[in-house]
C-alpha cells in the first residue's frame, strides 16, 4: 500500500497531555499515592445540573434516577474531601508552583490570578458531579507548535468495576493534581505528534516533580482530516504508539468516507427502524449460537438500505463500519451479525434468504440481526440503526478509546461545550512578580541543555540524548559522578544490556538496586567488564551475592600476565596455522582466545597482548 | 462596562478576550475577571496602560415561565423558605448561582417533587442561619400555624443547618396541638452541585410533611450514602459535624424513623396529629444566658455575663458540675428567684447531682438537673418557660415536647460516632 499524503488528506491534530504531579493531593494532604481497592465506604447518585435557565431536562433527570449508582471505596489515600463530605482546603502550593513552572518552560504567558472552576462530569469520577480545573497559563511555544492552554485539575476517581448500573470506584486516585497542556491542532503528521508528545513529556520531567510509571501520564489526541470530522481519542499510554493510532484514524476516517461516497452512488434513501421478529426462522437451526442465545428471548433483524458489501469494508476491511455498529450494539448491551459476514456461525443460506424475504431485502441491501433478550436485542439494532444514518452523513464526531493494538473504539459523542462555574469553596491565587522571578531563578535544566552536558561525562551525543529521552540521566549521573572512569560502562548498562534484558522479560529493578555492588566490584578487578551480560542477568534472576554470582557465572578477572600466559600458550599450540596466515592469523586466534577468557579479561587488552606475542613469534 | 459583557482587554502586547465576572470577594485589587471562550475564568491585573473596550453589551435572556402542576387529588405542603438553598440553579455565563424561591422556580429545579403532592412555595425571609434570631423563630412558628390551619397537610421549613436545631426546637415549644407535620431540612452540599443532599432530603421531607407525625422534626441525611433520611425529633436532634451530610443526631434518644422513596419506617412511638386547630404560644423570655464552663473559669467571668438575666442554663462538666467557687453566686441568683438549669457539655447522658458533692452542694443552691436535655434545647425551653408557665422548676422538669427522655437502652442502633 502506498504511503499516506497527511498534506493533501489535511491532516490535523492536536494534543492534550495530562500529568501527575509528585506532591500531595492538590485540594487535601492525602498522598497521592494509588493504593489497593480498600473498603467500601458510600454510595451515591449524581443528579444531572439544571441548564442555564433553570431548566431539568426531565428525560435526563428520569435517566439519572433510574440510572447509575455509584459506589466508592477508601484507602489510606482518601478523606472526607475525596469523599465530598468536607469542602476543599486551599491548593496545594507546591502544584501550583509546579504548573508555573512547565508554564515558564513553555514560554507560556501567566494569567495574574489564578481562579479554580467547577467542571460539571456526572460519571461519577468526580464525587462532587464536577472536577475542579483552573487556567494557569495561554500561548505557550514547542518546537513551533501552539500550546493553547497549561492547566491545574485534581485526578478523577479510578473505576474499578461496572456491574449493570452499578459503577465501582477507588478514590485514592481522585485528586491527585495534574498538569493539562494542550497544544493548537496545528499537528500535521503523525510522527510530528509524537515528537511534540516527546518534547513536552521531557519537559515535564525536567521539573522532577511528576510521577513516573504507567497511568502518571496520558495523552489525549484530536484528529480531523478535511472530509472526515473531529475525532478526540483519550488515554493513550504509549508514546510510540501514538503515529499507529493516528495513522490508523486516519485510515478509518477514509473508510467511513468511501461509505459515504458509495452510498451516495447508491441512491439511498432513509433507513427505517423496522426491527422484525425473526425468531420462527431459526426454530430448527442448526448454529448452536443462535440456538443458545434464542432461550433468552429471540433473533430480531433490521434492514439497513444499500448497504450490501460495504459493512464488510471497501477500502480498509480493518476499519470496516461494521465494527463501529458492533460496539453500538455492544454499549446496549447486545451482539449483532450483519448479512456480509453470512453464512456463517451456523446459520445456512437458507436461513439468510428467509430472512431476506422476510425484511424484504434486495440484492442491494444488507440486513443486521441481533439475538438474545428482546429488549437488549431490540435497544442494540436501534443504535446500529442510529449508526447507519449517520454513515450516510461521513465521519460522526466522536469520542474515541485507544486500545492496545493501536485501534480505537467508540466511547461516546462528542460532549457539548463544557459546563463550569467558579469553585467558590477555593480562594482565587494572586501570581506576583516575586513568586515568577523566585521560580525562574530555580527553573530545571532543559532537555537540550541536559543532553549537551551529560556528553561531557565522556559519552557520545546520541548516547546522552538516549539517557535523557529514556529518563535514564539521573541515574548515569549518580553513578559517574561515584565511578569515574566508567561512564561508557555505566550508560552501556543502562541503555543496552538493561534494554535488552527488559525484552527478554527481566526485571531490571534489580539490576537498578545492586548498581552499587556491580560497579565496585568492576572497579575492584573482581571481573571484566565483558562479564556484564551474564553477570546481570544471573543476578536479576538469583538472589545471591555479587561473589557467588560470579563463581557461578565463571567469570572474574585474569591479570594482564595471567592472560599473556594463557595466550602464548594458544600461540605455541597453534605454530602451523601461524606460519601459513602470519599477521592475518589474528582474527582466527582471537576468537580461540575468546573462549578460554570470555568475562575474565577485557576483549581489547586480549586483543592488544595476541598482537604483541604473534609480532614477537613472527619476528623471530 | 457590567457584568455579562465581553469585552477584549489590551496588556503587554497581548490580547485577552471574555466575558467580565463579577469582582471575587478574595480577588486583589486592580484584577479583573474574565470568563474566556473555553470557560474558564482567570484574573488579569489592570493598568493604566490597559485598552479595555466593550465588545458586547450583555443581555439578560428571559428564562421560561414554566406553569406549576397542580392536581386537585393531591395533597398540599407549604414549603417555606427562611434562606440557605434548597433548590437553585446556575447560570453558566455568569457564573452565578441563584436559590429557587418562587414556587415557579422550584418547578424548574425540583420538577419530581410534584409527583408527590401540590407544593404552595413561600419566601418568609432570606437570611444565614447565623444570623436568626428568637424573633425569626416567632415568624416561624406563626407562619406555620397559619399554613397548617389553612388546609395544608404538613409543612417543610428549608434552613440553613448551623441554626436549624435551634429554630426546630424553639417550634416544638411555641406549637400546640399540631394537626399536621413540621418539616425542617437543609442541605450540607449546596443545590447547584450535581451531589447535593439538597434534593434526596427535600423529598423525604415532603414524604414526611405527608404523613400523620404531630410534631417538629428534622430530616435530613442518614448516612454519608444518598440512601434515605432520619426523622429527627426536633428537641433531641443536634449538628455533630461541621460538614458531612450525615451531622444531624438524635443525642439520647433514636430518630423517630427512616424515610426513603419506600415510605417510612417508625423506630418507636411519636405524637400523632390532631384534627383540630394549631394553636401558637410564640412568646419568649430572651433574657436568658447558655453559660459554658471551663476550668479556670472564674465566679466573676460567671457573675459578669449571668448579672440581670432572668434565668442561667449552665452547660457543666461530666454528671453536671462546675467549680465549687461557683455556688455562693448560684444561691444568690436562685434565691432572687433566678433560675439556674444544670446541663452536660458531654451531650450524651444525663445530669445526675446526687453522686459527687460538687452536685449535691449545686442541688442544695437551688440548682435545677436538666435531666438528659442538650444545653441549647435547655435554654430555648428556659426562656419559653419563663414567658409561658407560672411554675418554672416544675415545667423545667416535666417533658413538654419530647426534650426529655425517661430512659436509654443500652444498644442503640442510630447513635453516630464520627471519631
Amino acid at each position: 500500500m502506498t504511503e499516506i499524503d497527511y498534506k493533501k488528506l489535511g491532516f490535523k491534530a492536536g494534543l492534550e497531555i495530562h500529568q501527575q504531579l509528585a506532591t500531595h493531593k492538590l485540594f487535601c494532604k492525602c498522598p497521592s499515592e494509588l493504593k489497593e481497592k480498600g473498603e467500601k465506604a458510600f454510595e451515591r447518585f449524581l443528579r444531572p445540573t439544571q441548564s442555564e435557565l433553570g431548566e431539568v431536562d426531565r428525560a435526563a433527570l428520569e435517566e439519572a434516577r433510574r440510572g447509575k449508582k455509584f459506589v466508592y471505596f477508601s484507602s489510606s489515600s482518601s478523606c472526607l474531601v475525596e469523599a465530598d463530605e468536607e469542602p476543599p482546603h486551599e491548593a496545594n502550593e507546591e502544584a501550583v508552583d509546579i504548573a508555573l513552572t512547565v508554564a515558564l518552560l513553555l514560554k507560556a504567558d501567566i494569567v495574574d490570578e489564578i481562579h479554580f472552576m467547577r467542571k460539571i462530569v456526572i460519571d461519577g469520577s468526580n464525587t462532587t458531579g464536577f472536577q475542579r480545573t483552573a487556567l494557569i497559563a495561554l500561548n505557550g511555544e514547542i518546537n513551533g507548535v501552539k500550546i493553547e492552554t497549561i492547566c491545574l485539575e485534581e485526578d478523577a476517581a479510578r473505576k474499578i468495576g461496572e456491574n449493570g448500573r452499578k459503577v465501582e470506584y477507588a478514590l485514592d486516585r481522585l485528586g491527585i493534581p495534574l498538569i493539562e497542556i494542550a497544544t493548537s491542532p496545528d499537528i500535521s503528521s503523525p510522527s510530528q505528534a509524537k515528537e511534540i508528545a516527546e518534547k513536552i513529556g521531557l519537559i515535564l520531567r525536567a521539573t522532577n516533580k511528576v510521577k513516573r510509571g504507567i497511568g502518571t501520564i496520558r495523552q489525549d489526541l484530536n484528529v480531523s482530516i478535511k472530509e472526515g470530522n473531529r475525532i478526540e481519542i483519550k488515554g493513550v499510554q504509549e508514546l510510540n504508539d501514538i503515529p499507529k493510532i493516528l495513522e490508523n484514524e486516519v485510515k478509518r476516517q477514509i473508510e467511513l468516507i468511501e461509505v459515504k461516497k458509495e452510498l451516495e452512488k447508491r441512491k439511498i434513501g432513509e433507513i427505517r427502524e423496522e426491527i422484525k421478529d425473526l425468531s420462527h426462522i431459526f426454530e430448527k437451526t442448526g448454529s448452536k449460537l443462535i440456538k443458545n442465545l434464542m432461550k433468552k428471548g429471540g433473533v430480531f433483524g433490521v434492514k439497513l438500505p444499500k448497504f450490501n458489501g460495504i459493512i464488510k469494508g471497501i477500502k480498509y476491511k480493518e476499519h470496516r463500519i461494521g465494527k463501529e455498529f458492533a460496539m453500538y450494539a455492544k454499549i446496549e448491551g447486545g451482539g449483532i451479525i450483519h448479512s456480509d459476514e453470512l453464512p456463517n456461525y451456523g446459520i445456512s443460506i437458507e436461513e439468510v434468504k428467509k430472512i431476506r424475504e422476510e425484511l424484504k431485502c434486495n440484492e442491494m441491501d444488507a440486513f443486521v440481526i441481533s439475538a438474545g433478550k428482546r429488549e437488549v436485542a431490540i435497544k442494540s439494532l436501534k443504535a446500529v440503526v442510529r449508526r447507519a444514518r449517520e454513515a450516510i452523513k461521513g465521519v460522526p464526531k466522536e469520542v474515541r478509546k485507544a486500545l492496545p493494538n493501536c485501534f480505537t473504539e467508540y466511547m461516546r459523542p462528542m460532549p457539548t461545550a463544557a459546563r463550569m462555574y467558579p469553585e467558590t469553596d477555593v480562594p482565587p491565587i494572586r501570581i506576583d512578580k516575586r513568586r515568577i522571578e523566585r521560580l525562574l531563578k530555580n527553573l530545571p535544566e532543559l532537555p537540550d541543555a541536559k543532553i549537551r552536558r551529560i556528553a561531557e561525562y565522556g559519552i557520545s551525543m546520541e548516547e546522552a540524548k538516549q539517557l535523557v529521552y529514556t529518563g535514564k540521566d539521573e541515574e548515569f549521573e549518580k553513578f559517574a559522578k561515584k565511578y569515574k572512569g566508567y561512564e561508557k560502562v555505566i550508560s552501556r548498562i543502562l541503555l543496552n544490556i538493561m534494554g535488552e534484558m527488559e525484552k527478554e522479560g527481566y526485571d531490571v529493578s534489580i539490576v537498578i538496586k545492586r548498581m552499587d555492588e556491580i560497579l565496585e566490584g568492576l572497579s575492584k578487578k573482581k571481573f571484566a567488564k565483558e562479564a556484564l551480560d551474564k553477570l546481570l542477568r544471573y543476578l536479576a534472576k538469583n538472589d545471591v551475592s555479587l561473589d557467588v554470582a560470579i563463581r557461578e557465572c565463571n567469570v572474574g578477572f585474569l591479570e594482564e600476565e595471567k592472560i599473556r600466559d594463557i595466550i602464548r600458550k594458544i600461540v605455541m599450540e597453534r605454530i602451523e596455522f601461524i606460519k601459513e596466515r602470519k599477521e592475518k592469523a589474528v582474527s582466527g586466534l582471537m576468537g580461540i582466545a575468546m573462549k578460554e577468557l570470555r568475562g575474565k579479561a577485557d576483549g581489547a587488552l586480549v586483543n592488544k597482548i595476541l598482537k604483541e606475542e604473534l609480532e614477537k613469534f613472527i619476528f623471530q | 462596562m457590567k457584568v455579562g459583557d465581553l469585552i477584549e482587554i489590551k496588556k503587554d502586547g497581548k490580547v485577552y478576550r471574555g466575558v467580565l465576572m463579577p469582582h471575587h470577594a478574595f480577588s486583589g485589587r486592580n484584577i479583573i475577571v474574565i470568563k474566556l471562550e473555553n470557560g474558564y475564568n482567570i484574573g488579569i491585573k489592570v493598568d493604566k496602560n490597559c485598552k479595555i473596550k466593550v465588545i458586547k453589551s450583555f443581555e439578560r435572556r428571559s428564562a421560561k415561565k414554566p406553569k406549576i402542576p397542580f392536581d386537585e387529588n393531591k395533597k398540599t405542603v407549604a414549603l417555606i423558605g427562611t434562606g440557605g438553598t434548597i433548590a437553585s440553579y446556575v447560570d453558566y455565563e455568569t457564573g452565578a448561582v441563584h436559590p429557587a424561591a418562587t414556587a415557579e422556580e422550584l418547578a424548574l429545579a425540583v420538577p419530581e417533587i410534584f409527583d408527590l403532592c401540590n407544593i404552595d412555595a413561600k419566601i418568609l425571609f432570606q437570611k444565614f442561619s447565623e444570623n436568626l434570631s428568637p424573633k425569626d423563630w416567632q415568624k416561624m412558628a406563626r407562619e406555620v400555624a397559619r399554613q397548617l390551619n389553612n388546609k395544608k397537610n404538613g409543612v417543610v421549613i428549608a434552613h440553613g443547618t448551623d441554626t436549624m436545631a435551634f429554630s426546630s426546637a424553639a417550634l416544638s415549644f411555641m406549637l400546640k396541638n399540631l394537626n399536621g407535620p413540621v418539616v425542617f431540612t437543609g442541605s450540607q452540599r449546596s443545590s447547584d452541585r450535581p451531589s447535593s443532599d439538597a434534593f434526596l432530603n427535600l423529598m423525604n421531607s415532603v414524604r414526611v410533611a405527608l404523613s400523620n407525625i404531630g410534631e417538629v422534626v428534622v430530616v435530613m441525611h442518614n448516612s454519608i450514602s444518598s440512601t434515605g433520611c432520619y426523622i429527627h425529633r426536633a428537641t433531641k436532634v443536634r449538628k455533630m459535624h461541621s460538614s458531612r451530610r450525615d451531622a444531624f443526631v438524635s443525642i439520647n434518644s433514636n430518630p423517630i424513623g427512616f424515610v426513603n422513596e419506600n415510605g417510612i419506617e417508625f423506630f418507636g412511638g411519636y405524637r400523632k396529629k390532631t384534627d383540630g386547630k394549631v394553636k401558637v404560644m410564640p412568646k419568649l423570655n430572651e433574657n436568658v444566658s447558655l453559660v459554658y464552663f471551663y476550668p479556670g473559669m472564674t465566679r466573676e467571668e460567671f457573675e459578669r455575663i449571668v448579672e440581670w438575666k432572668d434565668g442561667v442554663v449552665i452547660a457543666g462538666t461530666g454528671l453536671g458540675h462546675v467549680n465549687e467557687d461557683w455556688i455562693p453566686s448560684i444561691k444568690r441568683l436562685t434565691r432572687q428567684g433566678i433560675p439556674v438549669v444544670m446541663t452536660t457539655q458531654c451531650l450524651y447522658g444525663r445530669v445526675n447531682l446526687n453522686v459527687y458533692s460538687t452536685g449535691r452542694k449545686l442541688l442544695k443552691a437551688g440548682v435545677i438537673g436538666g435531666e438528659d436535655m442538650l444545653p441549647e434545647v435547655a435554654w430555648i425551653k428556659l426562656m419559653w418557660v419563663l414567658a409561658n408557665e407560672k411554675n418554672v422548676e416544675e415545667a423545667m422538669k416535666k417533658n413538654i415536647a419530647g426534650e426529655i427522655s425517661e430512659r436509654r437502652e443500652i444498644r442503640s442502633l442510630h447513635a453516630k460516632n464520627f471519631i
